[in-house]
């Protein structure tokens, strides 16, 4: 019978929660940095120019067909042999910006295209300021629309971001290989480890329901 | 000695896609018979099995493929089989193939119209006769294309069985780069062989959701 042993795990609990809190944090940082892409390469896909078009296109046909870890590997080994050297957080980063990036076009680009012309108008006409028109009739419904994509890919992007750890970023689950190449007590580090992501995540759903709640919700009376 | 990135080193990268592909339909036929067994559960009536179908789906989606993977190969030795990359990779992603597809394919059961559902009901058909000649026929056409869309998924996700030690296309390219020290090279062309493999799929995915949205859209 093989005997548990989660001591060493939890005399060394405080090496794993300084790597998932650089988790929450790189996945922050990763989604708001993937936002931006995000606009731009939606902007870039609806702009009607041509070449923006296909080269939007080219970047997300890429990204969506080969796995997250291709692109890491590529983004740390591949590209240093160009000159382009970053160390392992960097690298980390940038692949989750890329990769959530070419996710995220698609989601705001129907963010753009549920928004109803007409409605645009319609608040012009009554009187409403164009900050009024932006805020109210364009920003709102749209992000409502989108939220739930956004956030469900967010939960993918923290999960996914595991692997960042085979470049020796210095996230949570890397914090886990330094301790078991200390304790070999492998099998009880990465189940202590699945369970901090599952309340990770967990946590991050009923904070975005929450936030959807008090953000988003429509107006019942005024 | 440094070897040179050339046509073996190419070759011998070009047939690690078997393992890729085997490990994929593995990973896909088990999930499509796991993923079977979960959304029948969680469109089930008995509560018990709603229950265990969503906190297996909860778990699967809620917590790293790479820690799944771990736990699976680091506790073979538990139980007491010798740790080998081949089955730990092939339960895990077979398992978080199921709760993927049984999540997928609950909302393509309850995609059927409620009236089906209520007519099969009220010529007091089974659970089982519902199921079987009334509803999943129907859900079988809603599923195909994101099912598809899936399987680029999983393909995608096998090359994460490169970092417990199994060797298909990821970790092939891994030998290589390290053998020759041309890493950009290398790692591309893994790349182009991984793109090689999704992007006819994902096209066949998208072309029958559209196909499908113009076929119910009156």
């Amino acid at each position: 019978m093989y005997d548990f042993n989660f001591a060493p795990v939890f005399a060394s609990f405080d090496a794993l929660l300084t790597g998932a809190w650089f988790t929450v944090q790189m996945s922050c940082a990763a989604m708001v940095l993937g936002l931006i892409v995000s606009i731009a390469g939606a902007a870039a896909k609806t702009s009607g120019v041509r070449v923006l078009i296909a080269l939007t296109n080219v970047y997300i046909e890429i990204i969506r067909n080969t796995p997250f870890l291709v692109q890491i590997y590529f983004i740390f080994f591949g590209l240093p042999a160009l000159g382009v050297r970053f160390d392992p957080n960097e690298a980390a980063l940038l692949a989750l910006v890329v990769n959530f990036g070419a996710y995220g076009i698609e989601i705001v680009r129907a963010g753009i295209e549920s928004i109803n012309k007409g409605q645009i108008e319609a608040a012009l006409a009554i009187g409403m300021s164009r900050l009024q028109v932006l805020r109210y009739v364009i920003l709102k419904p749209a992000l409502r629309t989108i939220y739930p994509a956004l956030t469900s890919q967010f939960i993918y992007l923290m999960l996914g971001s595991s692997v960042v750890s085979v470049i020796s970023a210095t996230d949570l689950t890397a914090a886990g290989n330094d301790l078991n190449s200390v304790t070999f007590a492998s099998f009880e580090i990465y189940l202590v480890i699945m369970a901090m992501y599952l309340v990770m995540s967990l946590l991050f759903s009923a904070l975005f329901v929450l936030i959807q709640r008090q953000v988003f919700s429509y107006p019942v009376s005024r | 000695m440094i070897r040179d990135y050339g046509l073996n080193e190419f070759f011998f990268i070009a047939t690690a896609i078997q393992w890729t592909l085997a490990l994929s339909l593995i990973a896909f036929g088990g999930g499509i018979l796991g993923g079977l067994i979960i959304a029948l559960m969680r469109v089930a009536d008995a509560k018990p099995f709603r229950w265990f179908a969503l906190g297996f789906i909860r778990f699967f989606q809620g917590t790293p493929l790479l820690m799944q993977l771990f736990v699976a190969y680091f506790g073979m030795a538990i139980i007491g089989l010798p740790t080998n990359p081949w089955i730990a990779a092939a339960v895990a992603l077979t398992l978080h193939a199921s709760a993927f597809l049984g999540e997928i394919w609950r909302g393509c059961i309850e995609a059927v119209p409620a009236g089906q559902r209520e007519a099969s009901t009220a010529l007091s058909f089974s659970y089982w006769v519902r199921m079987r000649y009334v509803i999943l026929p129907q859900a079988a056409r809603i599923a195909v294309a994101p099912t598809t869309g899936f399987l680029v998924q999983l393909i995608k996700a096998t090359s994460l069985a490169s970092i417990i030690g199994f060797t298909e296309l990821t970790r092939a390219g891994q030998i290589i780069s390290n053998a020759t020290f041309k890493p950009f090279i290398v790692i591309s062309t893994v790349a182009v062989f991984y793109f090689l493999l999704c992007w006819p799929l994902s096209l066949l995915a998208s072309r029958m959701e559209q196909r499908f949205s113009r076929a119910t859209t009156r």
